[in-house]
């Protein structure tokens, strides 16, 4: 196999460059998993028949991309030039769009995808090429700019010069604990034993959060660019990404990817020309929220258990097989490209000082815009709801946002104007998480969320400590008693102090975080509580229901 | 401590009533008891109905049945001081031990009652309706101190009678003593 | 003194070489030994339940929790090797509050009743829970009916009193080099399994050495018709690895 260079990438370019403006336009279809579920596959097929039977094949090139982030209106298209997004595309809705917007040149403004501020309050970074380029070709990848970062380090760059210029971006890890990137590689770099690895954290296990999925489906390049970088830096040799089963589509375009940049050398050895090598393996997880723990992670990779163990050592010193590894979400890595491409005074403008760059999140809940976004750091909640949002549909009642997956907290409306970013929202009881917002509103009750958010962390607790394995299903049965009508106001103190015992004493960060919603919930809606206990009263009408109706126990 | 005599009253719920003899196992202390306590009401003490204003009263075993249930409430509307004696009444203990297979009134009567009878097996209908589990007293009422032990001994008992009758709190850390 | 470090393998090792304060005084132990080991070494008693010499640590009970100034996280003292300059505290009011509730939620998790346990007196949760004055539950019991195993010749498991301390697995593993004991599902459902989740009987890989029996903190697994205080022996890993090491 002959080896890549960078004329050889500057080449690709050229021709894609020269075949992409054979077409006057470019029609993207996204074929991400929320979209393919809508039918994008046949709306794709229906596009490629229309224009074969409009004779403007020669005009207009189709492409099956990932996601634009509007996935409650899917199937979406994207018709460059212009970026007309359509909406709720149905293959019956194709031969209109061909004919008026391809052969007429006429957008169909009543498709278009009315989505307000959707797309003007975000800023992409992460998700640079979702829905622009087509996933499964390497080619549209280096088209955009794409393995030009690689290049740049491999020749130009040494290892201490790209950590150097991660530290000076300020980009934190994305996984939730928000620990300085830089700084961890830079540990890694330091530890003495060899070989060293990189895992690549993609098991987003927290109900309705898929912004990791979305990017690996929409540009997976971006994710192996970002791990041969890391491998540079940190000199390791192999690297893992580690995924969900549950994730079928994303696991397939991660293969082809993985298949094109070993075809293409990106992968194996002598990188580039250069002594550089690495390779790239994937490791299918078997659907366990705790999984994503970085120890836990470890375990599973090896083989073992998903069973996170205490740390120290870290990681960085110890990690797979004893060795240093390091370990960084996919939507980390996906910055590093950027970052050594336009420098880290660039990245470092964008978001706030000590928190730079973007983070992606999965919008959901009572919502007018649910979907995938990635905003600046330091956007305000309420912008996020609102502006991007949308917020609460059907005229009903906003009350409360919940950020940060299973184990974040429950924000009320006096805290919206709550800046995104670690630090802030760690004050006030939330976390960062893996990046799931989820919006209620009147109809949903506080207790009975936490009661739910308390069930799922029981079910997805390892079973190693005892507070989380032994602790939580104690807090559930106080929830299921207060919801249920049965319970006392010393059930109150009972849940406070279970709660700081679980977030103190647990192992690992599924213990110590899952009483958070519990512990914002008390601090913020504790009238529910009080109005459960001594009222029996549920004003959303989640709890007492008829089925809940039980005689009293004693 | 007033001239009048403290008084104090012992009740016996589901156990074996071994409780009540490691009570009864103070032996001449029982008499340095008596000078300060007065005993109202007991299984030992003929009286059917629990007292008012008792100032100290000492439960043995679990609750199982629903005239329990209510009999607790009495009790601790009527007593100042009051404190689970023993493991059935502190965990539920062996009368607890059918928590974990059957529940319900009928399934525990037929296994008590029925199974082990060749002939003309009869479940009575005249005792009160039996709880689906057996419950530790402090998840009924509030319970103000606790002797663990299967049963606890003398010593213990002697011991936290006489400083909670001296309006002191017992210190367990090391005198508790599970099974 | 015995310098002993629970590294696997026991490379040789500088002696005094790192410097930490527990309760506050100064002490000095071999880099590697951990915070639990160092007290142990200095006469300060740190309560355990999962650990158990000679096995890796596995830190999942959390009694050992110390703390350690600078962070406001808590550190198990099993697992947390000891670092220059550390200060370690192993008894404060919210270690032992927080100690209290760990038992507490042991003892509400699965069906304990020492009075019909054959461990009873003889058993780590119950000294541990006396010990700390831990005097009635404040949490609704769960009365959990989990299986019982006696299909084997003379070992039998009731993993409703099992407090998942995992030493069985461990000994089985690095002791005895067998493993046939593990745990299966996860949450409240994690259970001791034997082989691939056969009856104890069944179980091919079984060697019946009794270790697991030895070993276990409370009366899950016992042998049959044996006195179990001829039977626990905390001493057994400690001692067989020691051995091993040296004969290696």
């Amino acid at each position: 196999m002959k080896q890549l260079k960078l004329d050889d990438l500057n080449k690709i370019v050229d021709q894609e460059l020269e075949f992409g403006q054979a077409y006057n336009y470019r029609i993207n279809v996204c074929c991400s998993t929320s979209c393919v579920s809508l039918g994008s596959l046949k709306v794709l097929k229906a596009f490629e028949d229309a224009i074969k039977e409009f004779g403007v094949e020669n005009e207009c090139k189709v492409a099956r991309t990932g996601c634009i982030g509007a996935c409650s209106v899917g199937p979406t298209v994207l018709i460059e030039p212009g970026d007309y997004a359509y909406s709720n595309v149905t293959p019956e809705k194709v031969r209109q769009i061909v004919r008026d917007h391809i052969v007429l040149d006429l957008p169909i403004r009543d498709m278009l995808y009315e989505s307000g501020t959707f797309f003007q309050k975000q800023h992409r970074l992460v998700l640079r090429n979702a829905g622009k380029i087509d996933p499964g070709r390497i080619q549209d990848y280096i088209c955009v700019g794409g393995y030009g970062a690689l290049c740049k380090v491999l020749t130009n760059m040494a290892p201490q010069g790209v950590i150097n210029e991660v530290l000076a971006s300020g980009l934190r890890g994305r996984g939730g604990a928000g620990f300085p990137t830089g700084q961890k590689w830079r540990l890694v770099a330091r530890a003495v034993n060899t070989p060293k690895y990189i895992v690549a954290n993609l098991d987003e296990g927290d109900p309705g959060v898929y912004a990791n999925r979305s990017l690996a489906e929409a540009d997976p390049h971006a994710i192996i660019e970002g791990m041969l970088i890391a491998a540079y830096a940190v000199g390791a040799e192999k690297g893992y990404i580690y995924i969900r089963s549950e994730y079928p589509l994303a696991v397939q375009t991660l293969q082809k990817a993985l298949a094109q940049a070993k075809a293409m050398s990106l992968l194996g050895s002598n990188v580039f020309e250069t002594p550089f090598k690495f390779d790239i393996e994937l490791r299918l997880g078997a659907g366990a929220f705790v999984a994503g723990e970085e120890t836990a992670i470890l375990a599973s990779v090896e083989g073992k258990r998903a069973m996170p163990r205490p740390r120290p050592p870290y990681p960085a010193n110890m990690g797979l097989w004893g060795k240093p590894t390091l370990i960084q979400n996919v939507e980390t890595l996906a910055n590093i490209p950027l970052i050594v491409q336009n420098g880290s005074a660039w990245f470092a403008k964008t978001g706030m000082t000590k928190c730079s760059g973007t983070k992606c999140f999965s919008l959901t809940g009572k919502i007018a815009n649910p979907g995938i976004i990635e905003v600046p750091m330091g956007m305000s909640l309420r912008e996020v709801v609102f502006d991007i949002g949308g917020g609460v549909p059907g005229g009903k009642q906003f009350k409360a946002v919940l950020i940060g997956g299973p184990s974040g907290g429950c924000l009320p409306e006096q805290l919206l104007e709550t800046a995104i970013d670690y630090d802030s929202l760690l004050k006030v009881g939330a976390i960062m998480g893996s990046g799931g917002i989820v919006v209620l509103d009147e109809d949903d009750c506080m207790v009975d969320t936490a009661r739910y958010f308390t069930e799922f962390c029981v079910d997805e607790s390892c079973g190693r400590c005892t507070p989380c394995r032994a602790g939580l299903p104690r807090m559930l049965e106080v929830f299921n008693r207060i919801t249920h009508g049965q319970g006392e106001l010393t059930d109150i103190g009972t849940l406070e102090k279970a709660s700081v015992f679980i977030r103190d004493v647990s192992l690992c960060g599924l213990g110590q975080t899952a009483p958070n919603p519990v512990i914002t919930t008390l601090r913020y809606f504790k009238n529910e509580y009080i109005s459960h206990i001594t009222e029996h009263k549920c004003e959303a009408g989640k709890c007492y229901t008829s089925r809940y109706n039980k005689e009293e126990p004693a | 401590m007033s001239s009048e005599k403290a008084r104090l009253a012992t009740m016996w719920f589901y156990g074996c009533s071994g409780c009540h003899m490691s009570f009864l196992d103070l032996d001449e202390r029982l008499v340095d008891l008596a000078k300060v306590a007065t005993l109202v009401h007991s299984p030992i003490v003929d009286i059917k109905h629990f007292p008012p204003d008792v100032a100290l009263t000492l439960i043995e075993g679990a609750v199982a049945n629903v005239e329990q249930v209510e009999t607790l409430r009495e009790v601790r509307k009527r007593t100042k001081l009051l404190v689970s004696l023993g493991d059935c009444a502190v965990t539920g203990n062996v009368t607890a031990l059918r928590n974990a297979w059957e529940h319900g009134d009928r399934a525990v009567l037929e296994r008590a009652y029925a199974d082990p009878s060749n002939l003309n097996a009869q479940i009575p209908n005249l005792v009160p309706k039996l709880l689906d589990y057996a419950r530790p007293l402090h998840e009924i009422v509030k319970i103000d101190h606790y002797i663990p032990g299967c049963p606890p001994n003398a010593d213990q008992i002697y011991y936290v009678v006489g400083e909670l009758l001296a309006g002191r709190q017992p210190v367990m850390e090391g005198r508790s003593k599970y099974g | 003194m015995l310098h002993v470090t629970l590294q696997q393998g026991g490379a040789s090792i500088n002696p005094n070489n790192v410097r930490l304060r527990i309760n506050g005084s100064e002490v000095a132990v071999p880099e590697g030994t951990t915070i639990l080991k160092a007290a142990a070494l200095n006469g300060v008693e740190i309560p355990t339940l999962c650990e158990i010499e000679g096995l890796t640590p596995y830190g999942g009970c959390r009694l050992c929790i110390v703390e350690v100034s600078g962070t406001s996280k808590l550190f198990p003292a099993c697992t947390t090797p000891a670092a220059q300059g550390m200060e370690v505290t192993t008894q404060s009011p919210k270690l032992y509050e927080y100690r209290k509730m760990v038992l507490q939620t042991l003892l509400a998790e699965r069906t304990h009743i020492c009075a019909v346990c054959v461990a009873n007196e003889h058993c780590e949760l119950q000294a541990n829970a006396n010990n700390h004055g831990v005097d009635h539950v404040m949490y609704e019991r769960n009365w959990s009916c989990e299986s019982i195993d006696s299909s084997h010749e003379f070992l039998v498991i009731d993993r409703n009193r099992c407090i998942l301390c995992t030493r069985c697995i461990r000994v089985c593993d690095q002791i005895e080099g067998a493993h046939t004991l593990d745990l299966k599902f996860r949450s409240k459902s994690t259970n001791v399994i034997m082989d691939q989740d056969q009856n104890w009987g069944q179980a091919m890989s079984c060697t019946s050495c009794r270790k697991c029996a030895k070993v276990c903190p409370v009366g899950a697994i016992y042998i049959e018709n044996e006195n179990i205080e001829f039977t626990k022996d905390r001493d057994i890993a400690a001692f067989l690895s020691k051995r091993r090491r040296r004969s290696r």
